[in-house]
């Protein structure tokens, strides 16, 4: 009985519960930890329970399988890639909001043990970095990207699910490690040796190891699948300089993911290797080396940076153009500055260890080097202004993200200038100001401009507007939380208060401290008022909806299309002639919606399991290897192997549209829009703006 | 010149495959891209292998474990693979008949199955003499590089198989011979790896 159950289970036992230790040990402590560490997995337990029960109370199994689950359109992948996001971003942020609050009453204890404090930073950055802001700009490059080149889908469609497979996979592994723990205390960087099996033989580290492997692959994935789609399915006309500047930005990103993803699967192979079949590279003895995985992470993590800010930069650019009513200033110079930061990030990864013990000469070279990122960087800022310059600027809710992101990341640019100077890094390195540079680059840098973006394409997707008010509410609370929360913490890493501390006994971080938990509060804030802002707009949608697709007289070719898009983008393919190729169509004097000469038949990918299946086989090996249930990894391993080759078998891989469901569609639209009435940039945020766009020729206010 | 521009490296189907010469574009474009990516894998393999020569720990180290004849002769099996395998692609260019081309397939199947015998067998050998992965972190790189690679080549027989399996069901449709243009280069590419790992890691060892 105990063979089988061993047989079974692998290493799985009671103490995996979440609430173990305070049954064993029950101290106050304990007790506090095991309430939360409980509520945590209650939490995803019950969230379990409430989707299976509405999805069979409204009898939906069928339809979020064949709609959803197996789709290969790049649209909904698109969206529940953002769902992953959004879903990971609400919990990182509440392990954010314990972190702070665990350090406003930290001098000399606090409530949270230390093991959990561990976990929290761990989960918080893994989650943040893998499954909240890969899956969110991979999310809206998967919307946008496509209809902006002017293509049906991308080059691998079933690839593009599976990748969502993937993805959501690594997620759910994170997810089912609060009921199932303990999760790594290694951090978001699990350096060995730490991490090595001799230090951490639990099951934390390969949770940690498989999530972040199942995400790389995903990742590496998507990168090919961007960068062919780009090459290759633009529609004709769109050369490489009438690209839109976020198909360059994403363009850039793909190349990135290409190249910066393997390190980290190597890493993070080759520590699994150590701590399962005990080989020795990262190991203190028998000739191991553990600054090779510091050496192959940061490989991996500063391209990543990269992969990170650089839809943002490309999000940034088509808002502050559109919503200044202005083509790009230096557009030529922003896809240069794109390219030289791109290549930039992969010489510059040893400035994340200049204590590690390198000669000063190198050092040096590679701080040169790290500044040199900020002449690109500078001039975008730049461009950016000069955009707004002298333009008629709207204060819409992706502005305010925008203009909130250009001050804070200004700043921060500039401390990592600091941080860039091997000798200051000395005195500062794995201190708070750490901590505040790269949230101060990343929370207005990335996540100002995935919520900007989805402010920006939401009407696109679901055919309203977000709600203005709410929106604005969240989007200042953002503002104000971050800088409340992390702006102290540049202070408390130059007092030298240590990242990732559990408890400190300097009286004199007191202040600060309270003022960042502050800070964290208001951003819980903002992310309740962004779920409100949801609501709202979900319950409001009858007045703000926009089916002639254009609410913000947009410039590119998204825009064209009806909102929210048909499932084949383009009725017919556009032919492209300029940069800002929709703004020229729509001043030229040929209209918005020329009217299509013939429609042809349209072949699209056919729906296909290979995600889902993917997705599940996915979780089941890296659950198996976590906690050694070795019959799970082999047969979901087997199951995975015969889908790959099965699929090689399929032949039904497309579905034709006939041209006259095109044509009854598309002129049911088309006859829908000529009965709207155009709107000037001053009705935008009032009902009267159903998408379209009054032309410059009637008087529009540009 | 009336030459028609080449749509990818290597070799196209031409014209006379219509469908299966237009499909190939974004296939093997796309396939070239992931190569590039697998490339970086090996590539840090090589540099983590270089970095831990001198770990050896006092174990047993490339003089004492290497055999340069295996290395040849396993070397010759792949060589020789790639070349039956350009055959193979030069049948389903040029032959209209499928016994050629199915014929040259099997020929690369079996010399790379020839090849993973060899190298397992090698593998064994290694072990015994006390070459084990644990034994020290110069060991530990060689069995992550070099069993890596042979992983690729078990994998390409798979596909291999998959892709016989597929003529014999479908034919030579668009998708099958697709699937042939991909798996060309991923074999040619194996051979390049191979290549590398022989000079580096044998010659290199042995010098």
């Amino acid at each position: 009985m105990n063979h089988w159950a061993e047989w079974l289970l692998g290493r799985l036992d009671w103490s995996a519960l979440p609430f173990w230790d305070a049954i064993v040990d029950p101290t106050t402590k304990n007790i506090v930890n095991a309430i939360i560490a409980s509520g945590a997995g209650a939490m995803v337990i019950l969230g379990g329970l409430i989707a299976i029960g509405v999805l069979t109370w409204t009898r939906r199994w069928r339809w979020l399988w064949s709609e959803w689950l197996t789709s290969p359109d790049h649209k909904k992948i698109g969206i529940m890639f953002i769902v992953i996001a959004l879903v990971m971003l609400a919990r990182a942020v509440i392990e954010a909001v314990f972190m702070r609050l665990q350090q406003a009453v930290g001098l000399g204890g606090g409530f949270l043990t230390a093991e959990h404090f561990g976990q929290l930073f761990t989960t918080h950055g893994t989650i943040m970095v893998f499954f909240m802001a890969m899956p969110f700009l991979t999310g809206i490059i998967n919307y946008v990207m496509p209809l902006q080149i002017g293509t049906r889908d991308l080059s691998f469609p079933v690839m593009n699910s599976v990748s969502l497979g993937l993805t959501a996979a690594g997620a759910a592994l994170v997810m089912v490690s609060l009921i199932l723990a303990p999760f790594s205390t290694g951090g978001w960087s699990g350096y060995p040796s730490f991490t090595e099996s001799a230090a951490n033989p639990g099951a934390g580290v390969d949770y940690w190891i498989w999530a972040v492997t199942l995400s790389t692959l995903s990742s590496t994935l998507t990168g090919i699948n961007f960068a062919v789609t780009i090459y290759k399915k633009r529609a004709p006309g769109m050369s490489w300089f009438r690209l839109p500047l976020f198909t360059w930005t994403a363009l850039c990103t793909a190349i990135l993911m290409i190249f910066g993803m393997p390190p980290l699967t190597v890493a993070t192979a080759l520590l699994a290797l150590d701590r399962y079949l005990d080989f020795h590279f990262f190991t203190a003895d028998l000739g191991g080396n553990m600054m090779n995985y510091v050496n192959l992470f940061w490989a991996f993590g500063h391209p990543e940076v990269y992969i990170l800010i650089l839809p943002a930069f490309g999000i940034f650019s088509e808002i502050f153009s559109t919503f200044s009513g202005k083509k790009l200033y230096g557009y030529g110079a922003l896809v240069i500055a794109t390219m030289a930061i791109a290549v930039l990030s992969f010489t510059v990864w040893l400035h994340h260890f200049f204590t590690m013990g390198q000669s000063a000469h190198i050092n040096a070279i590679f701080g040169i080097a790290t500044m040199l990122i900020g002449i690109p960087t500078g001039v975008k800022v730049y461009d950016w202004m000069l955009t707004m310059f002298r333009g008629r600027i709207r204060f819409a809710v992706p502005m305010i993200y925008a203009v909130g992101f250009i001050i804070l990341f200004a700043i921060g640019g500039l401390t990592g200038i600091i941080l860039a100077v091997p000798s200051v890094d000395y005195q500062i390195h794995n201190s708070l100001f750490l901590v505040a540079h790269f949230h101060n680059m990343l929370i207005p840098g990335l996540l100002f401009g995935m919520l900007g973006g989805t402010n920006f394409w939401f009407p696109k997707a679901f055919g309203f507007r977000l709600e203005e008010r709410w929106g604005r509410r969240a989007a200042l609370c953002w503002i104000v939380g971050f800088m409340l929360a992390f702006f102290p913490l540049y202070a408390l890493g130059v007092l030298g208060m240590p990242r990732r501390s559990a408890a400190f006994f300097e009286p004199a971080y007191l202040p600060w401290t309270l003022a960042a938990a502050v800070g964290a509060l208001i951003i819980l804030l903002a992310m309740l008022l962004l779920l409100i802002q949801l609501w709202v707009s979900i319950r409001d949608r009858d007045t703000n909806r926009v089916p002639a697709g254009d609410p913000w007289d947009g410039r590119s070719l998204e825009w064209s299309v009806s909102a929210p898009p048909p499932e084949y983008n383009f009725p017919v393919i556009p032919e492209v002639h300029s940069r800002d190729a929709y703004m020229r169509q729509k001043e030229n004097g040929r209209g918005a919606h020329p009217r299509p000469d013939e429609y042809t038949d349209i072949v699209m990918p056919a729906n296909s399991a290979m995600g889902p299946i993917m997705a599940a086989t996915g979780f089941l090996i890296a659950f198996g290897l976590t906690w050694y249930e070795w019959w799970l990894v082999a047969a979901a391993g087997i199951v995975s192997l015969i889908a790959l080759v099965a699929r090689g078998y399929v032949r039904q891989r497309t579905r034709t549209i006939p041209a006259q469901t095109v044509r009854r569609e598309h002129e049911a639209w088309l006859e829908r829009v000529s009965r709207i009435r155009p709107v000037s940039r001053r009705e935008e945020q009032t009902p009267a703006n159903q998408g379209l766009a009054m032309s410059p020729l009637e008087g529009a206010i540009q | 010149m009336t030459a028609t521009p080449s749509r990818h490296p290597g070799l196209n189907l031409g014209h006379a495959h219509g469908d299966a010469h237009e499909a190939s574009e974004e296939f093997v474009f796309g396939f070239w891209v992931f190569m590039m990516s697998d490339l970086i894998l090996f590539g840090l393999l090589f540099a983590t292998y270089v970095t831990m020569l001198g770990g050896t720990a006092g174990g047993p180290g490339p003089g004492e474990l290497f055999e340069l004849k295996s290395a040849f002769i396993e070397t010759m099996l792949l060589l020789v693979s790639s070349f039956t395998f350009g055959m193979a692609s030069l049948a389903l260019k040029y032959r209209t008949d499928r016994k050629v081309l199915v014929a040259w397939l099997l020929v690369t199947l079996l010399l790379g199955l020839g090849f993973l015998a060899h190298e397992l067998y090698d593998f064994h050998k290694m072990f015994t003499e006390g070459g084990v992965p644990s034994r020290s972190g110069f060991l530990s790189a060689f069995f992550a590089l070099v069993p890596l690679h042979g992983l690729h080549v078990t994998g390409a027989c798979i596909w291999l198989i998959a892709l016989l399996g597929q003529i014999a069901v479908h034919g030579l449709d668009t998708p099958t011979k697709t699937g042939l243009m991909r798996l060309a280069i991923l074999w040619h590419f194996l051979d390049v790896v191979w290549i590398g790992i022989f000079s580096l890691v044998y010659l290199g060892g042995i010098v």
